[in-house]
């Protein structure tokens, strides 16, 4: 028996829409499985501008984005199951099976030859930070303060404090002013902020909203309702220092603090984990270590541009394709050893094997100004880039060719070094 | 004579120029800039900062609530909440489509206010 499709995506965000696309083109059958009743996933909360500006070369809105690749998706006919829930994964005889749930057909499986997961990130909540204090209503991430002003028509409060400068909690900051609630500040725990430059220029310098470094919230207070935070300033091993502690009076806190990809479904499968980024390990096909599995957009590696999001789930969607036509030989992926101030790298792996340019995001784990990427193969150098900038919260991406070399048993290195000018 | 430095982050792209901006009277000069969009820039936004604004309006639609709405060009930063007030009274009761008009000139600025939202998709039961 044939499987039913042969290359499934589940989540139909902008990284599925792309891999749905991408393997369609490839000449195969596709479906996608998306929980919600809208496909763009968190784009369509996205109401502000700045998408695309690589993929298109316009500033767009989340929804545009979205509604750019969906007809992509829409004009190729690809089939999709809205509003259909993922309960299970596992391995069938011909392929993988998937066991789906949804008000039409109730639970039902499907298998596929190779399966693309864009599951996407959530966000870290307030239980996985060390809030002390009640537990009164008028906590929210920023992710939910966005979707009930932008969705649903609902202001979460009147006078909020922001934890963390993640770029949902500063566009919140700036959406939240706009509608009339007060700001009292952003507070981030470490010595530089996380969001990206433009988010910090756009969303907190233009309406005046001071952010506080070095500074988190220690303690909340209040019965039913929100009341206050207290926020106090932090030692270099981030400790708070409660003499200097001070009590905010606010009826919200908004939660920036972190995004977290989403791959607990991944698990029965046998899925590693890259611990460094919370997503799969994958080679430069964005292939898993289970063979016909793919990753790729946000549960791959938490992105700062949708654009890379897109480009990441193209590439997964190509490579299942081919490998659900069994026209990929797998080669002896192997590891890419990371040197200097790399926090990490995608893909953790290359298969020499696999054709065509390797394309690689990578981020720092610290501000660096002048650095230098070098990649290798042995001994010979793939690739030298320079940076005058790098800075942790803005991902970069390379591009390098294995292409024609025997690069059997060669050891792959990446380093990356702050370079001292001028002595 | 007028005379001030402005350091400025360039956000044309994702580079992130770091840019010195010294105004000499209507003279604007630019240091730290790689490329002219940087120079121009500094230029507006010492003059006169521009942005699109993107918010939302209400509909008459249960399944849409709000509909997505941005400027269709920049506007005046200084003219943001004035703009949101003209906004708020806004009311969509069509089923609009993505780039459809809804204020054709907002505030006078010239500048159209355009759905980003397509509310014709309607959701079953």
């Amino acid at each position: 028996m044939k499987p039913h499709c042969d290359v499934m995506v589940i989540g139909a965000g902008p990284a599925g829409l792309a891999a749905a696309v991408a393997a369609h083109d490839q000449g195969v059958r596709v479906c996608l499985v998306e929980r919600e009743a809208r496909p763009g996933g968190i784009l369509k909360q996205c109401i502000h501008d700045g998408f695309g500006i690589l993929r298109y070369e316009s500033k767009l809105s989340g929804p545009e984005y979205a509604q750019c690749e969906l007809e992509q998706v829409i004009d190729r006919g690809i089939e999709i199951f809205p509003e259909t829930f993922l309960l299970s994964l596992g391995r069938g005889k011909t392929g993988f099976e998937l066991t789906l749930q949804n008000r039409w057909q109730g639970v039902f499986t499907l298998t596929a030859a190779a399966l693309v997961a864009a599951t996407g990130c959530r966000e870290r909540t307030g239980r996985q930070i060390l809030l002390h204090g009640t537990r009164p209503a008028g906590v929210y991430t920023a992710g939910t303060v966005q979707r009930l002003i932008n969705i649903d028509g609902y202001l979460p409060g009147r006078r909020c404090v922001i934890l963390g400068s993640g770029d949902i909690g500063l566009i919140m900051a700036r959406r939240l002013v706009l509608e009339g609630a007060e700001v009292v500040g952003v507070y981030e725990i470490r010595d530089e902020p996380s969001g990206l430059t433009r988010n910090l220029v756009q969303c907190l310098d233009d309406y005046g909203i001071p952010l506080h470094l070095s500074t988190t919230v220690t303690r909340l207070h209040g019965e039913k309702r929100l009341e206050g935070v207290t926020v106090c300033p932090v030692d270099a091993e981030n400790r708070p220092d409660p003499a200097r502690a001070q009590y905010l009076p606010c009826d919200t806190l908004v939660l920036s603090v972190g995004l977290i990809p989403e791959n607990e479904i991944l698990e029965p499968l046998g899925v590693e984990l890259d611990r460094a980024t919370g997503g799969a390990l994958v080679d430069q096909t964005l292939m898993t270590n289970v063979p016909g599995v793919f990753s790729c957009g946000n549960a791959l590696h938490v992105s700062d541009l949708v654009d890379h999001v897109s480009e990441s789930g193209e590439i997964a969607g190509r490579w299942a394709a081919t490998h659900a036509r069994r026209v990929r030989r797998i080669g002896a992926s192997q590891p890419i050893a990371l040197e200097g101030e790399l926090l990490y790298l995608v893909p953790q792996r290359l298969d020499p094997q696999a054709k065509g340019p390797v394309n690689a995001w990578f981020r720092s784990r610290r501000t660096l100004r002048q650095a230098r990427l070098e990649v290798w193969a042995g001994e010979r150098r793939l690739l030298e880039r320079t940076y005058p900038l790098v800075r942790p919260p803005e991902m970069e991406r390379i591009v390098f060719d294995l292409d024609g070399q025997a690069w059997a048993g060669q050891r792959f290195r990446v380093i990356l070094r702050e370079v001292r000018s001028g002595g | 004579m007028d005379e001030r430095t402005r350091a400025l982050v360039c956000i044309e792209c994702p580079q992130g120029c770091c840019l010195a901006a010294k105004q000499h009277g209507d003279e604007v000069k630019v240091t730290g800039n790689r490329c002219p969009r940087g120079l121009e820039y500094a230029r507006r936004e010492l003059v006169n900062p521009c942005r699109t604004l993107t918010t939302t309006v209400r509909t008459t639609f249960r399944d849409y609530p709000r509909l997505p709405v941005r400027t269709a060009g920049e506007i005046p930063l200084a003219r943001v909440f004035e703009a949101m007030a003209a906004i708020r009274g806004v009311v969509v009761d069509r089923r609009v489509q993505s780039g459809e008009v809804i204020i054709p000139d907002l505030i006078g600025t010239g500048v159209a206010l355009i759905a980003t939202g397509d509310l014709s998709h309607q959701e079953e039961g």
